[in-house]
This record gives structure tokens, sequence and C-alpha cells, in this order.
């Protein structure tokens, strides 16, 4: 039971954090990477919580497929975020 | 008058949210207890497998208890490939050949893959054949499959998906679910009732429709999000 608590905390930690490298990172290929980290992370929470369905869907859709499409994306357009991007919403 | 019609449109869909919750007690429990057979859950667990054959009760739910829902789902999966290919499907100009990957990738990386796209597919279709009997179905199945075609499609630069087969196993499979439908409801009275004989339970052909109807929707989850991944693959990146 405690290790099993342990193992829970320090995944719970590490699914915030990367979640949070997310966001703050401005280089978008390491954000869309760190957002695999985080469905990573979930699939192995859905496991432990007993939901084996779920945790083989997010492990197919969240790691690879929706990484890749991020990534993909990213090729087609830029890597860094664009500090003009704000303005640009304005105009719509 | 944009925003009067936005005030209109919150006050409306605030009233009908409030009114919902307001029915339900706040910290109710609703789902129920397993062991009681009047609730929800209790029903589910207790009753799924001696009146569908079906060891695994998410697949009894999201099948059969609610099948109709998840020929929505289907179609929503469906309307979103079809968006996506409308917008960015190239057809190829004067035999231009597409760059899907700049440079090839390293012999590991092939050869790895080319070792590695069976026992995926393996993977697959092992998940949504026995739907009903193990965690996974359709859904889980068919994206796995669609890795493998990821990891083929992003290592070998002439690999094709084949647009034309895609389509039509997509079809196909679509054209199935509608059908085992249509016969349930020709045959027992309403839409994808499961009318085939219900078999015993924990065997590979039990269940009646269930099976066929995940084999279904695997291929056409595999066929889309396959799609999908080569439509994108193919847009020529900015230079």
């Amino acid at each position: 039971m405690i290790t099993y608590v342990v193992i829970f905390s320090i995944l719970a930690v590490l699914l915030v954090a990367s979640a949070l490298y997310a966001v703050i990172q401005k280089d978008l290929l390491a954000a869309v990477i760190s957002t695999g980290v985080v469905s990573l992370i979930l699939s192995v929470f859905f496991y432990l919580m007993q939901a084996p369905d779920v945790a083989l869907t997010e492990a197919a859709i969240g790691i690879a497929l929706t990484t890749i499409i991020f990534v993909i994306t990213i090729r087609n357009t830029s890597r860094n975020e664009d500090e003009t991007v704000d303005n640009n919403l304005e105009k719509f | 008058m944009k925003k009067v019609l936005v005030l209109v449109l919150l006050v409306i869909v605030g009233y009908f949210l409030t009114d919902t919750f307001n029915l339900i007690p706040f910290g109710e429990n609703r789902i129920g207890n397993p062991q009681d057979e009047e609730t929800v859950a209790g029903y589910y667990l207790n009753n799924t497998a001696e009146k569908t054959s079906v060891a695994n009760t998410v697949t009894a739910i999201v099948v059969n208890y609610r099948g109709f829902d998840t020929l929505g789902e289907v179609t929503v999966l469906f309307l979103a490939t079809t968006g996506l290919g409308s917008i960015l499907f190239r057809r190829k100009e004067d035999e231009e050949e597409i760059e899907r990957i700049n440079k090839p990738s390293s012999s590991l990386m092939q050869t790895g893959s080319r070792v590695l796209f069976p026992l995926i597919a393996l993977l697959g279709i092992y998940v949504f054949i026995h739907g009903h009997l193990t965690p996974g179905g359709g859904f889980q199945g068919g994206a796995i499959i669609a890795t493998g075609f990821l990891l083929m499609l992003i290592s070998y630069k002439n690999f094709k998906a084949g647009h034309t087969m895609l389509n039509w196993v997509e079809s196909i499979a679509g054209i199935t679910f509608v059908t085992i439908g249509l016969w349930g409801l020709l045959t027992g009275g309403t839409f994808l009732e499961n009318t085939l004989p219900a078999g015993e339970l924990n065997n590979l052909i039990s269940g009646g429709v269930i099976p066929i109807i995940y084999i279904a929707v695997g291929f056409k989850v595999a066929a889309e999000l396959t799609g999908v991944l080569d439509i994108l693959l193919n847009i020529k990146p900015k230079k």
C-alpha cells in the first residue's frame, strides 16, 4: 500500500510539472513532447485506477497520434512561439 | 445585436443547466452501488454477463446498451476526417513527387519499423477482436493499428497508404455497422438489437453481434486515422 502511495505521489508531481513546463516553454516542439509525457503519465494513472480501456485509448491517441499531429503542424508553421500572435488575434 | 443574442443564449443555457442540476440533490450518489440491482451500476454489473454473454461490461454498454451513441461517435470521427480531407487533400500536380520526409530515415529506424509494424498491427487486431473479453475494443485497436501505419509512413519515403483502399475499408465498415443495426430493427424490434445467439460466456465467438460491430469499428477507426495522418504528412512544408 505504501509503495502504491509513493508511486502515485511521484507520478502526480511529474504530471503537474510536465503540464506546467508545456505551458511555460516557448519552444513549441519541447512543449508538445511535454504534453506527450503528460499523456504517458495519465495513461499509467488510468491503469493504476483500474480503467485499462481508457489507458489503452490514452496511450494510442494521446501519446502517439496527437503528439505526431502537433509535430507535423509545427513543421509546417514555425517552431517558436510568436510574440505577435496576440496582436494578430485582435484583428479577427 | 450580436451581444444581445449572446446574452439571450447564455440565459437560456444557464436556465436549463440550473434547472437540471436542481433536480439532483447535492452530493447524492446517482450511480448507485454495485450490490443494489435497482441502481444503474448494480444492474449493469450483475446482468451483463448472463444476458449478453459479454465478459467486458464496458464493451457491452458501449456497443449494446448504448450502441446508438457509438454509431454517433463513429459518425463524428468520419465527419472530422472528411472535413480535414476536403480542406487539406492535395492532388498531385504533374506527377510531382510529394516530399513527405525531407531525408530518408536511418537504416536502424527502417529495419526497426519493418520488424515492429506487423507486431503492432497484430496487437491492434487482437485488441479489437477480443473487445468483448479483454479490456479495449474497436477504438483502441484501430488507434493502435494507426500508430503502426504512422511508423511506416515516417520511416519509408515511398510507403503509400492508398486512399482508395482506405476509403473502401472505411465505407464497408460503416455500412456493416448500420446494416447490423437495421437487421436488429427488422428481426428484433429496436435498432441495433442483439438478435444473434448470445453463446457461452468467455468464448471468442459469443455475445451475438457485439464482436462483429467492434471489428467493423476497429477497421473504420484504423482507416480513418491512417487517412488523417497520410493527409497531414503530405502537406508541403513551408520553406
